[in-house]
């Protein structure tokens, strides 16, 4: 393996920001300081951010069964390019990941691409179907550590009470996307000023709310790890609140567009906004950056949902859920709020790492440690006009962002810089 | 004029414009030959990808009136049922030579996303629960026929406004022209959200028989099995306009309803049948209005009123 110098780096540490070279061998952090020397090729960071590759907790990549709107090849650049080193694919595919063989085959198709770890979240029950638990000591054995029917709540309590059972005896995480179908019927938006003025059905706070507040329930019961994926109301960032002070083992995560988007843009009937949970009021906006900005809301995920354009070509209510995200993620992040760099570093890559258990991801970068990282500049401003994502399903797309990932590196090997991807 | 999508933008100005020029057709439907050659050689396509008789048939007349050619197309015969998208269905009929397209879709915004598919103008004729702009104008130049203005009436909506276009129409409408409107209804059948709608609520039609219209909305029978209210025969005691009710309206007060109606639901069915129930008059309204907005969108300004 050659070496790699990256020069003038604003290294981002636990303790902080610090001037430092950087010297990357045979995948492993070789060194950190100043003069250091390298026989092979160097990177001038000309002062920007390095810190720890970015982990997406929450990506749906299609593969198996949904190839044309994405595969894990496809995914995986999309995610180098967006600064990322590891990705937990949900699920939700066809057919869902509720077995040990297919947790296997998405990790050794991830493994083949190179770009960056996947690793599989494992279904809660049999074909996300809600009916009967999935294989979870199959899925546990192959290496998944957190558990969800992504796209749609376990809505049987008695059901899902087994299920953080086992899980919690597995020591594996129950990561719920909380949504109470009768409260939420067919709706397309957030229930509010603006779905009632459109005429759209709605899908209103509570439906996320109630589904929150009887897991709660249920975790202070079964003492399982409890992650609530994408927050996306202040009374849920609340909720979480209340249960972390009162010593529950709950985390949550939210997603880039709830931190900047208000429901608003669905004046515009365009697809490119329609995603569940949705987009909710203006206040929910503020109560999901403060609850991030202070860590009641541990990380952001993407929830990266291609789809192909076709699909989304169609009228608002008739479009597929879910918006793409990879490749915009840090700058969204960086653009709707200014998290100094530990914190940024902190929710976009170490609190989702540790969560999934991903021993060589989301950790600061120190010699000796996995040469797993980005490099960042916090200033760039740009434009979203392509992705490496087969997918264009973005409402970001011609909207000036601020920050922009530069070169990312997977086990010490560059795999995006330039605005390219490196296979 | 492009489009005619919602009438939630549209001026004061601009809607009395259009009532000044639907009055001009009305006076050209009571002709012994009750056609112009305004659009002659200009095609609509009728895209109705939802069940409609009275609005379709509406627009063919007022296309037809015009002179102008039409075009249509039905949805369960149509290549939709051959699994063609929306958008390319659109951009067909477009290379057809279509000049305009009316456009009804169960989907809100539908019209908008065909706008910018075909560049074409397009007329709403209902999308979702959104938008029925030519009904709030029909209903507008009704009310106005009988009133001479909108301005200061007090008109009660009564009925299923949460999933009614026409009620979202008519309330823009009607309150950009100067009326006070009430709107009337269970809360489960009204929007949920109305902070700084230009309304007021009442929550039976007992409280509004003052009013001098009454715009009764269809009540679809099937919204009782989703029970957003627990019967029809409850729903009548608090909403339906009875005969006994019909009696103690003003004297001058008239009845509205967009059809099709449900005699014995929100209407009784003596009183649809009372002169002062002007619902056939909406009906032939509506083919004055369409006119209109036809010609505008289509005509050109040269012969604008």
């Amino acid at each position: 393996m050659h070496e790699m110098l990256l020069t003038n780096a604003r290294l981002v540490t636990a303790d902080g920001v610090v001037e430092s070279d950087l010297l990357v061998k045979d995948g492993r952090i070789a060194g950190i300081g100043t003069g250091l020397a390298s026989s092979g090729e160097s990177i001038d960071c000309a002062g920007h951010l390095v810190g720890p590759g970015l982990v997406d907790l929450h990506v749906h990549l299609r593969e198996p069964g949904q190839e044309w709107k994405e595969d894990i090849g496809s995914g995986s650049a999309a995610a180098a390019a967006g600064g990322y080193t590891a990705v937990v694919a949900m699920p939700n595919t066809d057919p869902a990941i509720d077995a040990g063989h297919l947790a296997r085959f998405v990790m050794d198709r991830g493994r083949r691409e190179g770009l960056v770890e996947v690793v599989p979240a494992g279904a809660i029950t049999m074909g996300r179907a809600g009916v009967k638990l999935a294989h979870l000591d199959e899925l546990w054995a192959a290496g998944v550590r957190i558990f969800s029917d992504d796209g749609d709540s376990v809505a049987d309590a008695g059901l899902l009470r087994r299920a953080m059972e086992y899980v919690a005896e597995l020591g594996g995480v129950i990561a719920q996307h909380p949504e109470d179908r009768g409260l939420s019927g067919d709706g397309h938006m957030h229930e509010g000023i603006v779905s009632s003025r459109l005429g759209m059905a709605g899908l209103p706070a509570i439906g996320e709310e109630a589904v929150v507040a009887r897991d709660l329930a249920l975790v202070k019961l079964t003492g399982v790890r409890y992650h609530v994926q994408h927050v996306s109301t202040a009374g849920t960032v609340e909720l979480v609140k209340s249960a972390r002070a009162a010593g529950l083992p709950v985390t949550a995560e939210v997603t880039p567009h709830h931190l900047m988007l208000d429901h608003g843009e669905v004046e515009r009937m365009n697809p490119d906004v329609k995603m569940y949970p949705p987009l909710r009021r203006p206040a929910d906006v503020e109560a999901v950056r403060a609850g991030l900005q202070e860590g009641t809301v541990d990380m952001v995920a993407t929830d990266h949902a291609p789809h192909a354009a076709h699909e989304k070509d169609v009228p608002f209510e008739d479009a597929p859920r879910g918006i793409i995200g990879l490749e915009t993620a840090a700058s969204v992040v960086n653009t709707a709020l200014s998290l100094d760099p530990v914190t940024f570093f902190q929710r976009m890559s170490i609190s989702p790492a540790h969560l999934a258990g991903l021993s060589n991801q989301g950790r600061w970068l120190e010699p000796g440690g996995p040469a797993n990282l980005v490099v960042f500049d916090p200033a760039a401003a740009w434009t979203p006009e392509v992705f490496e994502s087969r997918a264009e399903n973005s409402p970001f797309i011609g909207r000036k962002l601020h920050g922009k990932v530069l070169v990312t590196m997977f086990q010490g090997r560059v795999t995006y810089r330039d605005g390219k991807v490196h296979r | 004029m492009k489009h005619f999508l919602s009438t939630d933008d549209v001026s004061r100005a601009d809607l009395e414009s259009l009532l000044d020029l639907s009055d001009e057709f009305v006076e050209v439907l009571a002709r012994p030959i009750p056609k112009v050659p305004a659009l002659r050689g200009k095609t609509v396509a009728m895209l109705f990808f939802e069940a409609s008789t009275r609005t379709r048939l509406s627009f063919e007349r007022a296309a037809k009136a015009l002179s102008a050619d039409t075009m249509s197309f039905s949805p369960s015969t149509s290549s939709l049922s051959k699994g063609e998208s929306l958008k390319d269905t659109a951009l067909t009929i477009k290379a057809m030579g279509a000049d305009a397209l009316v456009v009804r879709h169960k989907s809100t915004g539908a019209q908008w996303r065909i706008a910018d598919w075909t560049g074409l103008p397009v007329l709403n004729a209902g999308d979702g629960a959104h938008q029925h702009p030519t009904q709030a104008l029909l209903d507008a130049l009704t009310i106005r026929q009988h009133f001479r203005s909108l301005d200061g009436l007090r008109i009660a909506i009564v009925g299923d406004i949460r999933h009614s276009r026409v009620a979202r129409s008519d309330i823009s409408t009607f309150t950009t022209l100067g009326a006070e409107v009430t709107l009337v209804a269970p809360s489960t059948l009204l929007p949920v959200d109305m902070d700084g709608w230009p309304i007021k609520v009442a929550g039976s039609i007992d409280d509004v028989l003052d009013s001098d219209v009454i715009y009764l909305l269809r009540i679809q029978a099937e919204r009782g099995g989703a029970s957003v209210f627990p019967s029809l025969p409850e729903y009548v005691s608090r909403f339906g306009m009875t005969r006994e009710r019909f009696a103690r309206l003003a004297e001058n007060a008239i009845v509205m309803h967009p059809g099709p109606m449900n005699r014995g639901v929100e209407i009784a069915p003596e009183v649809a049948d009372r002169p002062r129930a002007r619902i056939l008059e909406q009906v032939a309204n509506g083919v004055a209005v369409r006119m209109a907005v036809l010609f505008r969108l289509l005509g050109g300004e040269v012969h604008d009123a």
